[in-house]
């Protein structure tokens, strides 16, 4: 999917997030937790917004993308709209979330790491959410479903349409 | 339908699914149409009743009768009893109602008889957002002594004492790594507190942090003023938002008390704590690899020696301990070496938290003295095997551990013994696993969790787990050789050998536990072509038995078109086309398709 | 805080209010409120207790929400701590049934034995 990053479309966000940056740029090992604020504030990080922090902490663009691919919570790609993240903790794995998975990939269309075309699901295989007694578990959004089923996907596609 | 007088309703919610219920509702189905009754009952599933534990369960309407706990053998007395004779069969009535005599108060039931909770003591307890309950309980009196009564070398020498182990993985001795870091020059040390919980199946730091978060403040003060640092750091994964926002109203309100700053009880001690979030790099709970994260870098290890009780967060003297290792800080100080060491084993005093999951019927978090045995942790306080299946195996240590089997269960748990059986504490995870999991199948789902989380930066890790994984799969495609099984260990004895950190050493663990104790499983998927679990699809086969009634259901649900056969006689699946989907199976009316 | 004199004082004060101190004049209500639990419900299991004890102006009944007490299977879990030192552990518990705890237990002091833990575990 390209998207082209608007500036002017994002103009309060980017200022939000120079507020930030000037907040925190004296602070030890501020990288991190600006890439938090950027993540929380676009839902993503591009190339556009990784140039605003490399010149707001003056450091190369190179090792802000480097940090940027190598933690799994940060992404180049938006999200969807409801982002479902299917738990593939052990406890889980053992209990069928695999199944799950799958059927979502089905159902959607999309592969783990994909977003759909209209932009409302994007999916993930995430690591353990530590629910583990209430195995398997899927999380769409903020909320979790419980000892989920692959049989009951469908339906729970159908209430965020 | 008119002729229809009653409706048998079984739950097809996915724990009675695997409670033998194919195999209950093709009997049930044979016993009505034997005594008469196939045009008056139909047997319809339903979803989950949301009584997993009771499982499988029977509701027979127009009447509403509850059956639990429904075996194959007790199909023949509903059907005649209740159905045909109208008899309501007591025995099998769900006991939702009980009487006065049972136990009401969790504390004097079975799950709890065998823990002892020094760490958990207060979860469950006290409200975590407010810490005028967490000073009723005692809170902050252990700093209060230690500033007050005690210097820091005494400090150091109490927990050096109690002999308390690190509970994150490997069990150093926590007073030790204390007392390297209080005799290294710096002119700021820093204190850090490790929650970034990354062991899929391990949520005890979680539940402390959302159950206790001072516990832990408190500690990481008790250890700024042992080793002489002012600040510390909580690294702890974004995953956990409940806990960050329970952490961030702790410190906050701890500040607020004068219980960190400046100062604190008029003693000229100082000490604050920060929250630094993760962003989801399983390497980032290796000591170093966590440091760089701070950093604000990639959280890749470094080199060791120096260690960072030498040379740790910005090149200052440093410790880290998990979670669970500071929240048993305080209440050594309150109650003393003796009391801490009267509890667990010699070499190991105190207790540890397991996080029981998988295939177990109480699943939660359980807190026992070091030294208990598996059988204990498993039988007695989990509850055992759900839906009467077999124990097979559990899986301590996460990625870094390996499988334990039930030949060991009478082994008295600790660091050592785990070691021994080829496994690791780790960080106290326990998957439970029965009969219907693959062993194979499960050294492949955490050497691809490895091989995602392997950091890159030593190349037997980055590249040797990949290796590894390959093969896995090949096996558990059905396309292993023999020569697989003697790559895949030597590969692995590489790896252990000869990876920069913690996490590439253990990573081939999962792999050589299961060829260990799971051999034949290895063998029947490369020589005979077969999961004995019934689990890796592309060793399953689809049958159609020889009693095919020819009514082709299965032909319109079957998505690749792999089912063949002309109505009313009967019908065959093609293996080559067949995706192992599973539809044809639960369509089937007369469930005469088979998996093998 | 400047001395543990201060810090065993305010244990004290907090000690009565909170229903925990060896008197013990009243009960005090707590639902688990972990990931687990509020992933199986207890969010409004909790709101309802809270609302319904305001309500109802019952006095000498506190309501916390608290962490997770292990037993994850049980969730949403709420424990009552009565005045004579008891405690009874509630399991699985929906709207309804803290309703029914409330007029029962709380209200009169009879325990709905149904609701317990030692009715659900084997």
């Amino acid at each position: 999917m390209m998207l082209e990053f608007d500036f002017e479309k994002n103009a309060d966000k980017i200022k939000e997030l120079k507020k930030m940056i000037e907040e925190k740029k004296d602070m030890k090992g501020a990288l991190i937790p600006v890439l938090h604020d950027a993540q929380g504030i676009f839902g993503y990080i591009p190339k556009e917004v990784q140039v605003i922090i490399s010149e707001g902490l003056n450091k190369p663009i190179a090792e802000i993308y480097g940090v940027v691919t190598f933690y799994s919570q940060f992404t180049l790609i938006p999200k969807g709209k409801y982002n479902i993240g299917v738990c593939m903790g052990t406890a889980c794995y053992v209990k069928d979330s695999q199944k799950i998975l799958n059927q979502i990939i089905k159902e959607l269309g999309i592969d783990v790491g994909e977003t759909t075309k209209d932009g409302l699901f994007s999916l993930e295989a995430t690591r353990c959410i530590g629910a583990c007694g209430l195995a398997p578990v899927i999380m769409v959004n903020e909320d979790v479903y419980a000892k989920f089923d692959a049989s009951e996907v469908a339906e729970m596609l159908e209430k965020y349409k | 339908m008119d002729g229809i007088k009653s409706y048998v309703l079984i739950c097809g919610g996915a724990n009675c699914t695997s409670a033998h219920k194919d195999e209950i509702v093709k009997k049930m189905k044979g016993k009505i149409k034997e005594v008469g009754l196939k045009t008056e009952v139909q047997v319809l599933p339903k979803g989950c009743f949301g009584l997993c534990e009771e499982g499988p369960i029977f509701v027979v309407y127009p009447e509403g009768v509850f059956y639990s706990h429904v075996q194959a053998s007790d199909i023949n007395e509903i059907v005649v009893e209740h159905l045909l004779n109208g008899r309501i069969v007591d025995r099998l009535l769900y006991k939702g109602i009980v009487g006065k005599n049972i136990v009401t108060s969790l504390n004097d039931s079975k799950i709890y008889k065998k823990q002892t909770r020094i760490v958990l003591k207060n979860c469950g307890v006290i409200n975590p957002e407010n810490i005028d309950e967490y000073i009723a309980y005692d809170g902050y009196m252990a700093l209060g002594k230690v500033l007050t009564e005690m210097t820091s070398e005494e400090v150091v020498e109490v927990i050096r004492k109690s002999g308390l182990r690190g509970r994150g993985g490997g069990g150093f001795p926590t007073g030790l790594k204390w007392s390297f870091a209080a005799k290294a020059e710096g002119k700021q040390k820093y204190v850090l507190c490790n929650a970034d919980e990354g062991d899929p199946g391990a949520f005890m730091d979680r539940s402390v942090l959302e159950g206790d978060p001072h516990s832990v403040i408190e500690a990481m003060a008790i250890a700024g003023y042992a080793i002489g640092g002012s600040q510390g750091y909580i690294y702890i994964r974004a995953e956990y938002p409940l806990a960050i926002k329970r952490l961030e109203i702790a410190i906050e309100q701890a500040r607020e008390y004068g219980l960190l700053g400046e100062n604190i009880f008029d003693s000229g001690f100082n000490f604050d704590v920060e929250l630094r979030l993760g962003a989801g790099a399983f390497i980032c709970g290796e000591e170093t690899a966590l440091i760089a994260s701070i950093e604000g870098e990639r959280g890749m290890p470094r080199n060791k020696p120096p260690f960072p009780a030498i040379k740790g967060l910005w090149g200052m003297p440093t410790i880290l301990n998990n979670v669970e290792t500071y929240a048993n800080i305080s209440q050594i100080i309150l109650k003393g070496v003796d009391w801490f060491r009267s509890i667990g084993t010699e070499k190991s005093p105190g207790t540890k938290v397991f996080a029981l999951g998988g295939k177990i019927s109480n699943t939660g978090l359980v807190e026992i003295p070091i030294g208990t045995k598996l059988r204990e942790i498993i039988f007695d306080i989990g509850g055992g095997i759900p839906n009467g299946k077999e124990f097979k195996a559990v899986q301590t240590g996460g990625p870094s551990g390996g499988c334990i089997t039930s030949d060991h269960l009478d082994v008295e748990i600790d660091y050592e013994t785990l070691i021994e059986l080829g496994s690791m504490m780790g960080s106290g995870g326990m998957i439970v696993m029965d009969e219907d999991n693959c062993m194979v199948d499960i050294a492949r789902f955490f050497l691809d969790f490895t091989v995602d989380e392997s950091c890159g930066k030593c190349t037997p890790c980055r590249e040797g787990t990949k290796r590894m994984l390959e093969i896995l799969e090949k096996i558990t495609t059905g396309n292993g050789e023999a020569e697989d099984l003697v790559k895949l260990e030597r590969l692995a004895y590489v790896i252990k050998d000869t990876s920069l950190c913690g996490l590439g050493q253990t990573a081939p663990n999962p792999v050589l536990s299961t060829l260990k104790y799971y051999e034949d499983e290895y063998k029947a998927h490369v020589f005979e072509n077969r999961c004995p679990a019934g689990y890796c699809h592309e060793l399953i086969q689809y049958f159609v038995a020889d009693d095919c009634k020819g009514c082709s259901k299965c032909v319109s649900v079957c998505p690749v078109g792999a089912i063949s056969g002309v109505i009313k006689q009967q019908h065959t699946i093609d293996d080559d086309k067949c995706i192992k989907c599973g539809e044809c199976l639960e369509i089937c009316p007369f469930d005469i398709i088979i998996k093998k | 805080m400047k001395s543990l004199e201060e810090l065993m004082k305010l244990k004290e004060e907090t000690l009565k209010k909170i229903n925990l101190d060896s008197k013990k004049n009243g009960i005090r209500i707590v639902v688990g409120m972990a990931t687990c639990g509020i992933a199986a419900g207890a969010k409004p299991v909790f709101s309802i207790i809270e609302e319904e004890v305001g309500k109802r102006k019952m006095k000498n009944v506190e309501v916390h929400m608290t962490g997770c007490i292990g037993i994850c299977r049980f969730e949403p879990v709420v424990e009552v701590y009565a005045s004579d030192g008891n405690k009874t552990t509630y399991v699985y518990m929906t709207e309804e049934k803290a309703m029914n705890v409330i007029d029962e237990h709380i209200a009169k002091g009879n325990i709905v034995y149904e609701y317990t833990i030692g009715a659900y575990e084997k």
